[in-house]
């Protein structure tokens, strides 16, 4: 967390004196202990086995249940004391700010969901018989209020803490749907321990523990998986490049340039995550290119430029397969398409050309000006700005063109670096850039 | 045939791809048959006595049949129905729906379970999907066992009163369950996929474990659930069960995403003209099958996949392509380089260390007793070259030589080529189960 603001501080301590004043108050008559400490040893165990969620940032665990099923059993302080048991969970990491602000964070969660409870109309004890159907009401509400408490008091120490220089949408990202999504659907699980408690005793939550840890082994194995996808495909965008290092690292930062506009204009995060996909796999057909026409200094003839004009179908042919990508591919194909109608391979015009493509079309110029070519250095962030906005409503879409460099102002760019030539070096070095609006591929004239 | 079609890439080409070896066996004939019969035998049964607890019986249905519409695809193309099964299970092993003792019969449970599994199947039809009659066969008979062997033991009043015996009964047979449905998975993949029985069921079984953990938990949850909650347990524990479902379904989509994007991103050698097209994904699927003929587990299976779609993936980094882009034809040097050149590109991606090395030893020679005349100044140091390598360099030697061509007797002129070269090019057994392969291949054609 580092240095936190005043604000910050004072709101990890409105929650934690709130948290510790609610148990405090009790009351501990007739708390049946009993549930308590099987169900903390619960929680204990599933905070130690908690999985990591971006970048270490988070951390998710399955601990709502055993929560849930305390509201159900102990009623809202026994919640309360199964919740704080999270700061015996064996993990390292979070340092004592953080354990303690989880504690509090929890404990008030859980204190709340067991008056939502009594406030439903929820008896607490174990069910019987009687108790179905009438006890799910109450147990859904006790539920919701767990995980809404849960998610806002995290979200709000997350918007407190954030780096003053991070992505504002960043924080809820995260958060969000899914995940809040898949905690209710866990909460569930709560009843079914309690319920189950007066069947089969404390076998209950031990047969409840297996399904949960299932389900994190896969969201786990769901993460790992991911990151190697990504590290894959950045590997082989980059053995495409290697052939021209003028390139090197475009896709790379195409593929930034893309998400920075996508996110800037609010995209789900899902065509976010395809549009990054896209932004590297833009060029993959440009493989497709003889070298020799790349290599070329003089004007271009006909049949090389419709070489050249071919690359993004070249590329969609390549990536057609990938199951997942279904709107990357419009984007792939079309990333040459001008709004005034000009572009190739299909001179689609306006809102005619889809949306991925007019993203990845600014992106994919901004890279190429700020990049060293052959025939002359990288240009300065300005004047690409520049050259974008006077191409702005003719080669782009104004409204792509204004989320960029909006985003730029916020963000800024990482640029590509002046590429040092080796010696031994195999790559060849392109002589002029398709990408590139301010030098327009030279074409002999046929008339 | 329904297991590999997972394994081919897109709709358009599949029809095209399909090989001989992969037609329907006898296998699955029988087992969809046997149960057929147990089914039919249940049906009249149930019919002649009449359906016990007709609310219970439709509730579980449906449960079953809205899990066979949710199936999911797991790694290596195995279709399961995590909600269904659970469902059934739960069915067979129920004592008491609230306070109402149940009686109902095996054969009722049998009938209700497939009356389920048929409508959940109807949608996949409607959608275009393929039935896939023998997963459903093999659910139905895992189902069946427990329900004959619990249900006459339900109404035993000992089961009844004492938890701990009910307990551990139930457990026993859901774990019977689990292994019955791994060890039938794997027989019918040793039938489609010519793989070793032994191979076959530790990979199901490992694959398997965590969602049949799941599985069995849930049905057993269920079934103890129904007591307190009566037939609300079936509600409430479709939630979590659903959650837990859309956790592996979007891990094994990655995993399918993953494989796909390989494949895909292999052919830009293709498209560069470096190599003849087709080469890469011919390389991988015979690879894959002399592999499977070895006897390599699934794990090392796919690593041998991304390895061979790969293998080439070094000639991106050549300044011209070599002609006809036929790497057995030019020098070794030129070839150690290529491998060396696709092992450093894969070990970018950091997270495919063994496919890297499997790239980079795929020139070597089986045994190293010439490096002079082989052009090399050292010979290899030290062990022989990983199996997956020499799998590589013999399936590539093989489709160099013979191409896209079906002609058999090419196709014998190649592995005899190949058989000669043993001596220290070729690992002699990859190079006899290339041959048990091809010739498969040629005996059905």
């Amino acid at each position: 967390m580092g240095k936190l603001s005043r604000v910050a501080l004072l709101y990890i301590g409105a929650v934690v004196v709130s948290a510790v004043v609610l148990v405090a108050r009790g009351p501990f008559t007739g708390l049946r202990w009993q549930y308590v400490v099987f169900l903390g040893i619960l929680v204990i165990v599933s905070e130690s086995r908690a999985t990591q969620l971006r970048k270490g940032q988070l951390t998710w665990s399955p601990s709502s249940a055993a929560m849930l099923a305390s509201v159900v059993l102990a009623g809202p302080v026994g919640a309360a004391i199964v919740g704080a048991c999270t700061a015996l969970g064996l993990r390292r990491g979070p340092s004592i700010l953080q354990r303690v602000f989880n504690t509090a964070m929890y404990a008030l969660s859980a204190y709340l969901a067991g008056r939502a409870f009594l406030a439903l109309g929820g008896q607490v004890g174990l069910p019987d018989e009687q108790s179905f159907p009438g006890i799910i009401a109450p147990f859904a509400g006790a539920a919701l209020v767990l995980v809404v408490a849960n998610h806002g008091l995290l979200s709000g120490v997350l918007w407190l803490t954030r780096p003053p220089d991070g992505t504002p949408s960043g924080v809820g990202v995260g958060l969000s749907g899914r995940l809040l999504l898949s905690d209710l659907g866990y909460a569930a699980y709560g009843l079914l321990i309690a319920a189950l408690w007066s069947v089969v005793g404390f076998f209950a939550p031990l047969l409840v523990l297996i399904p949960l840890f299932v389900a994190r082994w896969a969201v786990a194995q769901f993460a790992e998986q991911q990151k190697a996808y990504e590290a894959t495909v950045g590997a082989l965008c980059q053995a495409v490049e290697t052939k021209d290092f003028y390139t090197r690292g475009h896709s790379d930062r195409v593929s930034r340039g893309s998400v920075m506009i996508a996110r800037e204009i609010g995209m789900r995060s899902e065509r976010v995550e395809a549009i990054r996909y896209a932004g590297m796999l833009h060029d993959v057909g440009k493989l497709g290119v003889p070298t020799k026409v790349l290599q070329k200094t003089g004007k271009l003839t006909e049949e090389e430029y419709a070489a050249i004009q071919l690359h993004p179908m070249r590329g969609l042919d390549i990536v057609r397969e990938i199951g997942f990508l279904d709107e990357a591919l419009a984007g792939i194909m079309h990333h040459h398409e001008r709004i005034d109608g000009r572009g190739y391979p299909m001179g689609l015009a306006g809102d005619e050309i889809p949306e991925f493509a007019r993203v990845l079309a600014v992106a994919d110029a901004f890279d190429s000006m700020t990049s060293t070519r052959s025939y002359r250095g990288a240009r300065p962030v300005a004047e690409a700005i520049e050259e974008l906005r006077k191409w702005s409503g003719t080669q782009f879409d104004p409204a792509f063109v204004d989320a960029f460099v909006a985003a730029l102002k916020r963000e800024g760019w990482l640029r590509s670096e002046a590429p040092v030539i080796a010696a031994d070096d195999l790559a060849t070095v392109t002589a002029q850039d398709h990408d590139d609006p301010g030098a327009p591929l030279r074409v002999i004239d046929s008339l | 045939m329904s297991d590999l079609a997972g394994r081919t890439p897109a709709p358009s080409s599949r029809e095209m791809r399909r090989y001989p070896w992969q037609v329907r066996d006898s296998g699955q004939l029988l087992l969809v048959v046997a149960a057929g019969v147990w089914l039919v035998a249940a049906v009249a049964q149930t019919a002649a006595e009449g359906l016990q607890d007709p609310r219970i019986a439709i509730a579980f249905g449906a449960l079953i049949a809205f899990g066979e519409v949710l199936r999911l695809n797991l790694p290596g193309d195995r279709e399961t129905a995590p909600i269904g099964f659970a469902g059934a299970l739960a069915y067979a092993l129920l004592i008491n729906v609230g306070t109402k003792f149940v009686q109902h019969s095996a054969e009722q449970v049998v009938t209700v379970a497939a009356i389920g599994m048929i409508i959940g199947a109807l949608p996949h039809l409607a959608v275009g999907r393929p039935a896939r009659v023998s997963g459903m066969a093999v659910r139905l008979l895992c189902v069946a066992c427990v329900a004959y062997i619990f249900r006459p033991l339900a109404s035993n009043s000992a089961v009844e009163k004492h938890w701990g015996l009910a307990v551990t009964l139930m457990t026993a047979l859901t774990v019977l369950a689990l292994l019955l449905e791994a060890v039938l998975t794997a027989l019918l993949r040793v039938d489609e996929q010519r793989a070793r029985f032994r191979v076959a069921l530790v990979d199901e079984m490992r694959v398997q474990l965590p969602l049949g953990a799941a599985v069995g938990a849930s049905a057993l949850l269920i079934a103890f659930a129904a007591e307190v909650m009566g037939l609300a347990a079936l509600a409430v524990f479709t939630a979590p069960l659903l959650v837990t479902q859309v956790a592996f379904r979007r891990y094994a989509g990655i995993r399918a995403t993953y494989l796909q994007t390989v494949r895909a991103l292999a052919k830009v050698t293709e498209i560069g003209g470096y190599v003849e097209a087709g080469h890469s994904e011919r390389v991988s699927r015979l690879a894959v099958a002399i592999g499977r003929e070895l006897g390599i587990h699934e794990p090392q299976l796919l690593e041998l996949e991304y390895a061979a779609l790969m293998h080439d993936i070094g000639q991106l980094s050549l300044h011209d392509p070599i002609p006809g882009g036929a790497t057995v034809l030019v020098s070794r040097q030129d070839q150690q380089r290529i491998a060396e050149l696709g092992a450093d590109v894969i070990q970018q991606a950091q997270v495919l260390g063994s496919v890297a090395e499997i790239v980079r030893r795929q020139n070597e020679p089986y045994r190293d007793t010439d490096h002079a005349a082989n052009g090399r100044a050292e010979p290899y140091q030290g062990s022989r070259p990983p199996l997956s390598s020499r799998i590589i360099k013999a399936a590539n030697a093989f489709d160099d030589l013979v191409g896209s061509s079906l002609d058999p007797g090419r196709a014998a002129a190649a592995v005899q080529r190949l058989r000669l070269d043993t001596a220290s090019e070729y690992d002699p057994a990859t190079v006899e189960a290339l041959s048990r392969v091809v010739n498969r291949r040629s005996i059905l054609l």
